[in-house]
């Protein structure tokens, strides 16, 4: 599976370029089709449905390795749904030609990224695929005409720079210390660490620290989020942050570097310090896509802390709230868009009772902003449930309080944002709004389902979870 | 190693001045000579593929590339580029202060590191490395290349109105 699944965006984004230009308005239609076969495939891929064994041979003559383990199948899965969303937003939202073909082009450059971020097992390889997701979301950014934008995508190329310098240094220094990059030789290295692996290793933790925009790193985020064409702030809120710095910590976290002593607190120091600067930054933002950013970066603290939790829970506890994070965030930037595209303003302050008017966009956005604060029984619940849990059985009370005291904060912006929006009185300028159109309906209530569905669900799916090693 | 620490100087200057000037063919001329310093440095500690690379892609290649793109846009009137000369004079006229005084901070502290340094993978040779060792970050530059193009597509040919 894993071959074909970083070579079937490839082949996709050979084909839509060799189409003649009068049909290049299929590039958009080929791209979701990928999205949707990958979906397909990540969740057939736990029952053994489809035989892979045919593509053995073509796997020998290329001639590297790929493993898809359970919690690549996860990056997989929630890339997959990530992209269809962002794909049928940005259907209605990017008009243009030339920016639709650069769009379905840029997002598969950045799926074939992010599936080698999910199966690499080499730390060169891993800094390679992030570099390939980093600059497809960058130009994705800079999609969108106007200043505002072209300064988001400058500011994430500027500290994505940095990024790239601290890890590839790391890299060197693994490849001079230990002896190669493969995650193995570099977890042997720092089973036995000198002073020269601890900075190898605390170059690449600053490094995926900014490309996931913990704090004091966080600053290119909002900028980024808000700023670009709606659609691309799906797929980046998404999954391509995540991607790129979370789930490589996921990665390597519990597996390369140790979580054992300061490896462990600082995980637990910087994922707090991050969740609780997002919420409060979320709090005093008008600006309902910036809002949203800002609450990317709080619910992304929550995932690093999570893992210096308890090791038995914290990866489960990490990609539970991965993916719920992933499925919710995505639906809110997609209501986002509804919302901007029907009022033509992202001004929290100006909007006001537009429920009554969207129905559906204000019913799903209470959905997922329930989720993500926390409250049972949605998906939310269960991986926050998850987090304490992992981080009160390692002792850790404090950051286990902070977890909770922090998602008072979530429930207290999104609540603020639901009443600035969707309750409250209609006021009399949007009277004559109506509902979003189906590019916009359609992913947020199918991601609202999923959260729906996961979270009545959870009860069955902890134990395989558990089980599976997430 | 005087001459290393003299090309490494004169690197930081030129880095410098590809950083505060405020004309981009100085700009670009400013990189190349930081590149061509570096391949110096690489070839004096034995590194002379990876100079020669620096040499021909970094300060020949994509120096050509810069100016053919520099040459497609209009000069600023002369006023404007005084003015931008001196604001930027006031805000980063530290910078290099900064650097002479982290460099001076360096030069006393002498860092217990010793990194054995044995050679990695195979038998050095580049093109083993390349194409035996590493096909998978092989495949991974195409996509980067790929994406610059889009970059340029994106930022450089607007035909229309916005783009969503």
């Amino acid at each position: 599976m894993s071959h074909a699944i970083l070579l079937l965006p490839f082949a996709a984004l050979l084909v839509i370029n060799l189409l003649p230009r009068s049909a290049r308005s299929s590039a958009w239609i080929v791209a979701a089709g990928v999205f949707a076969v990958q979906t397909a495939a990540a969740i057939l891929q736990p029952f053994g449905v489809v035989d892979w064994s045919f593509l053995r041979s073509f796997e020998k003559a290329v001639g590297f390795t790929l493993h898809a383990d359970n919690l690549a199948v996860l990056l997989l899965l929630t890339a997959g749904i990530a992209g269809l969303a962002s794909l049928l937003v940005g259907s209605a939202g990017i008009v243009q030609p030339r920016a639709r073909f650069a769009f379905a082009n840029l997002v598969l450059i950045a799926l074939i990224g992010i599936n080698g971020i999910s199966m690499v097992r080499d730390l060169f390889s891993l800094y390679v695929f992030i570099e390939v997701t980093s600059v497809a979301a960058i130009i994705l950014v800079a999609l969108r005409d106007g200043t505002a934008a072209f300064e988001g995508a400058w500011k994430y190329l500027l500290l994505s720079s940095v990024a790239s310098v601290f890890m590839l240094a790391s890299v060197a220094l693994f490849l001079l210390t230990a002896g190669g990059v493969s995650f193995d030789e570099a977890a042997a290295a720092l089973a036995a660490p000198t002073p020269e692996t601890w900075i190898a290793a605390a170059l690449f933790v600053c490094g995926l620290f900014v490309k996931s925009a913990m704090v004091p790193f966080h600053g290119w985020l909002a900028d980024a989020y808000s700023e670009s064409t709606p659609a691309v702030s799906v797929f980046l809120a998404g999954i391509v942050t995540k991607a790129s710095g979370i789930f490589a910590l996921m990665r390597l976290a519990p597996a390369v570097l140790t979580t054992a002593g300061p490896g462990r607190m600082i995980l637990l120091v910087a994922g707090a310090a991050t969740a609780v600067a997002g919420a409060f930054l979320s709090l005093t933002q008008t600006d309902i896509k910036r809002m949203l950013a800002w609450s990317s970066v709080s619910q992304m603290g929550y995932i690093v802390m999570a893992l210096g939790g308890q090791p038995a829970l914290a990866l489960a506890a990490a990609a539970v709230h991965f993916f719920n994070h992933t499925v919710s965030k995505a639906q809110l930037f997609a209501n986002a868009a509804a919302v901007e595209a029907q009022l033509g303003t992202r001004d929290m302050d100006k909007m006001g009772g537009i429920a009554a008017r969207m129905p559906v966009t204000g019913g799903t956005s209470a959905v997922a902003t329930l989720s993500i604060a926390g409250l049972p029984p949605l998906a939310g619940f269960w991986s926050k449930l998850l987090i304490v849990i992992a981080l009160w059985t390692a002792g850790q009370v404090v950051f286990a309080v902070i977890a909770v005291l922090t998602s008072l904060v979530t429930l207290a912006y999104f609540l603020s944002l639901q009443r600035k929006v969707f309750f409250g009185t209609l006021l009399p300028e949007w009277a004559e709004v109506r509902e979003a159109g189906p590019a916009y309906l359609v992913p947020a209530l199918a991601l609202a389902a999923i959260t729906v569905a996961v979270g009545l669900g959870f009860p069955f799916l902890l134990p395989i979870l558990l089980g599976g090693g997430a | 190693m005087i001459i290393i620490t003299i090309v490494l100087v004169l690197m930081v200057l030129a880095a410098l001045w590809a950083s505060l000037t405020t004309l981009l063919l100085r700009a670009t001329i400013a990189l190349a000579l930081t590149s061509a310093m570096l391949a110096v440095v690489m070839y004096s500690l034995g590194a002379t593929i990876a100079a020669v690379m620096e040499l021909s892609v970094c300060a020949g290649l994509i120096s050509v590339v810069f100016v053919s793109v520099i040459s497609l846009t209009q000069r600023k009137p002369f006023k404007d580029y005084v003015t931008r000369r001196m604001s930027r004079m006031r805000r980063f006229w530290a910078l290099p202060l900064v650097l002479v005084a982290i460099g001076v901070v360096l030069s006393f502290v002498h860092a217990p590191v010793q990194i054995a340094l044995p050679l990695p993978g195979g038998d050095g040779d580049v093109r083993t490395v390349l194409w035996n060792l590493r096909q998978l970050d092989l495949f991974g530059q195409i996509l980067i290349l790929l994406a610059g193009v889009f970059g340029v597509l994106v930022l450089f040919k607007k035909d229309g109105p916005d783009g969503d």
